[in-house]
């Protein structure tokens, strides 16, 4: 699977839950600790894993626009013969 | 150009095509109905824009949006449409954009009738929606007037960025008499840079008149203030007849100031010291040359098709030199040129004892 | 499996703040999905290369501020009269793309004249109306598409239809209306919603640079403040509430619409 990674704008964001819920790899927690300058608890990366994909499912939803995603560019597939000699050399 | 026989709905509707105007949104309303249907061919027969709106209140609403987007842009009704048009009227002065509005005055209130009538005179000069404001108010008392009134119209909407009302009657909409229209001025005129026509290589023009902020309100409403003192000052428009040795000074204006007119005349061919004063613009009130000419008369005696509503400005602008005097018709009667004579009579007499 | 973590800067973008709408915060509620309906408006408006000749006509309602949340010209309509004024705008500047964005009070109560009447005029401008089956700016009253009893601020018993009538389903309305070519209704309680509607206002502008006629797209809205819900419990009521009532689907798609595709 690709990796991928969001930046959340914390400051932006109204604490709303939505993008929590909808999260694949289930990597967008609500930081219950701090608060933004809203004063709302801020969704939060959680990903010590890298488990992101990039899928950008959470900025559909995010109501806000806070959510900026990136994914790895994808390699140039080599055609066949080429992997298969790379492997054997 | 030659003068013509015109009918005046239709003499208002070609000046506001020689005058530029591009967008003309209207409903059908008696006793204005000739200026919609004279536009709906006249105006595409030019490639402008014409359309015949579901309601007074959707037209207005029209006309805010043709504004809002740079062109000048007109409507017409009469004294119901009008009141129905006073929140889209509000709206548009909240956000300054132009527009010329002709009101043919009827018989009210209510459904009233469909007879000429200065009925409302407060709803266009001072209560022309919510809000501190005032359109500019002209008051044509003939088909020529009317035209030359449309011009001048188109004018100062756009000099001022305002509203200008035609505060015709039934009679001036559906009379015919001979008039003389002007040329066609240049068209169609550069649309303001303020305007909404698409953000293209600027930053975005948002024309609304909404301002949550009180100070921001408050602020606008000076702007607004001041720009209707310089109104004030610079466009007050009167006629006169007679009035250097008058005693006593009758003051009409459009129908009733032209009626008022003849019984003037003959009374002064009399030998009666009888003048006449017609205030052209009812938004400015014409107070400065009236207040001057309180000065030299005895009593103003004021004409109008109504239960008195210019009487009051006219008192202010006397501020209680000479005493006021009303007479009115309503219902849509017209008062008769040889019942003001009699009238003049009476209130002459008072005048002499006062002299 | 150990895994390379690949710095930011190898990466590519994905997903940012589509140019149309403007970094301004807006003033809608946690999860109001106003903001996303902003949102897929502004990627449409991108996507189309429509900024700089775009005017949107804001109502009055939530959305009374819509034209500080998009970098294109506005004007600011009176309740209801938003069809009005986008036809006066449209009629003097046909190049220009005239957008009217609405909410339920807006539309379906005092501007229900006025929607009709742009639409059976076949008016070439698009409407996108929130239906959130509530008045949200004033604080949460009832209105002509909140459902059976539903418990509003003005209808604190629930609405109760012989007394107040029942909802008014506009997308069937206006499919009745020859003027109207593209007439859907879809929702934005999830994100396979979501998407479909940006697709259907994708199409409606496209409608309106065609100039075959009147587009609308209703799009079934939450308001958690004056529903007194979590932002995830609205988007759960919407669907088992909501669509129900106002089903989504295709209303109404003209021939001439068809051939766009």
């Amino acid at each position: 699977m690709a990796q991928g990674t969001i930046i959340i704008d914390h400051d932006r964001c109204k604490g709303c839950e939505l993008c929590t819920t909808v999260c694949p790899q289930g990597v967008i927690e609500m930081d219950e600790v701090a608060l933004n300058a809203k004063g709302y608890h801020p969704a939060i990366l959680v990903d010590p894993n890298h488990h992101c994909t990039g899928c950008a499912i959470c900025s559909v939803i995010c109501p806000d626009v806070c959510i900026t995603v990136y994914r790895e560019i994808p390699q140039p597939r080599k055609n066949k013969l080429e992997e298969v000699t790379s492997h054997g050399a | 150009m030659a003068r013509e026989l015109l009918k005046g709905n239709v003499a208002i509707a070609e000046a506001a095509v020689r005058a530029g105007c591009e967008a003309y949104f209207g409903y059908p309303i008696t006793p204005q109905t000739e200026l919609l249907e004279y536009m709906s061919a006249r105006m595409p027969e030019l490639g402008r824009v014409f359309l015949q709106a579901e309601s007074e209140v959707a037209a207005i609403n029209m006309v805010y949006g043709a504004a809002c987007a740079g062109v000048q842009v007109m409507s017409s009704s009469s004294s119901p449409g009008v009141s129905l048009m006073q929140e889209g009227l509000s709206y548009i002065a909240g956000s300054e954009v132009p527009c010329v509005i002709v009101d043919v005055m009827r018989g009210g209130p209510g459904l009233g009738n469909i007879l000429p009538s200065q009925s409302d005179y407060f709803q266009v000069t001072k209560s022309a929606g919510h809000g501190d404001y005032h359109p500019i108010v002209l008051a044509p008392s003939s088909v020529q007037e009317a035209i030359d009134f449309t011009m001048l119209a188109f004018e100062l909407s756009r000099k001022y960025r305002h509203i200008v009302v035609i505060a015709a009657d039934g009679q001036i909409g559906q009379m015919m008499e001979p008039a003389e229209l002007p040329d066609m001025l240049p068209y169609p005129q550069p649309r303001p840079d303020w305007a909404v026509t698409g953000a293209k290589g600027r930053n975005k023009n948002v024309v609304t008149s909404l301002y949550m902020n009180a100070d921001e309100e408050e602020a606008f409403n000076i702007r607004l203030q001041k720009k209707l003192e310089v109104i004030r000052a610079i466009e007050q428009r009167s006629d006169e007849f007679a009035t250097d040795d008058a005693e006593l000074l009758v003051v009409g204006y459009g129908t009733s100031g032209r009626i008022a007119m003849s019984a003037v005349q003959k009374k002064k061919k009399k030998g009666l010291k009888v003048g006449l004063f017609r205030p052209k613009t009812i938004y400015p009130f014409p107070e400065k040359r009236l207040a001057e000419l309180a000065e030299q008369v005895e009593m103003c005696l004021v004409v109008e098709m109504n239960a008195g509503q210019m009487v009051e400005d006219v008192r202010l602008a006397v501020n209680g030199v000479v005493p006021v005097e009303f007479y009115g018709r309503m219902g849509g009667n017209i008062p008769m040129p040889d019942e003001l004579l009699r009238v003049i009579e009476r209130y002459y007499a008072y005048s002499a004892v006062l002299a | 499996m150990t895994t390379v973590t690949i710095p930011i800067e190898d990466m590519q973008l994905i997903y940012d703040r589509p140019e149309a709408l403007a970094c301004t915060h807006t003033h809608y509620c946690p999860g109001c999905t106003h903001s996303i309906a902003h949102r897929l408006l502004a990627e449409a408006i991108d996507e189309l290369g429509l900024r700089e000749q775009t005017i949107l006509v804001a109502p009055v309602g939530c959305s009374v501020f819509a034209y500080n949340y998009f970098e294109m010209d506005g004007v600011e309509a009176a309740h209801g009269r938003a069809p009005a004024m986008a036809t006066g705008i449209k009629r003097v500047s046909p190049h220009n793309t005239v957008i009217t964005y609405q909410g339920d009070g807006d539309l379906a109560s005092i501007g229900i004249a006025e929607i009709i009447h742009a639409a059976a005029r076949g008016e070439k401008i698009t409407t996108i109306f929130v239906n959130n089956a509530i008045y949200g700016m004033t604080g949460g009253q009832m209105a002509p598409t909140s459902l059976p009893h539903q418990k509003t601020t003005s209808s604190p018993l629930g609405r109760d239809t012989d007394l107040t009538g029942s909802p008014l389903k506009i997308s069937e309305l206006m499919s009745q209306i020859d003027g109207a070519v593209y007439v859907v209704r879809r929702s934005l309680h999830d994100v396979k919603h979501i998407r479909q509607a940006k697709k259907a206002i994708l199409t409606a502008l496209k409608v309106q640079q065609a100039g075959l006629g009147f587009g609308i797209v209703e799009l079934l809205s939450t308001c958690p403040t004056n529903w007194g819900m979590t932002p995830v419990d609205a988007m759960h009521w919407v669907e088992t509430a909501m669509v129900p009532f106002f089903p989504l689907g295709d209303y109404k798609i003209a021939d001439s619409v068809r051939q766009l595709e």
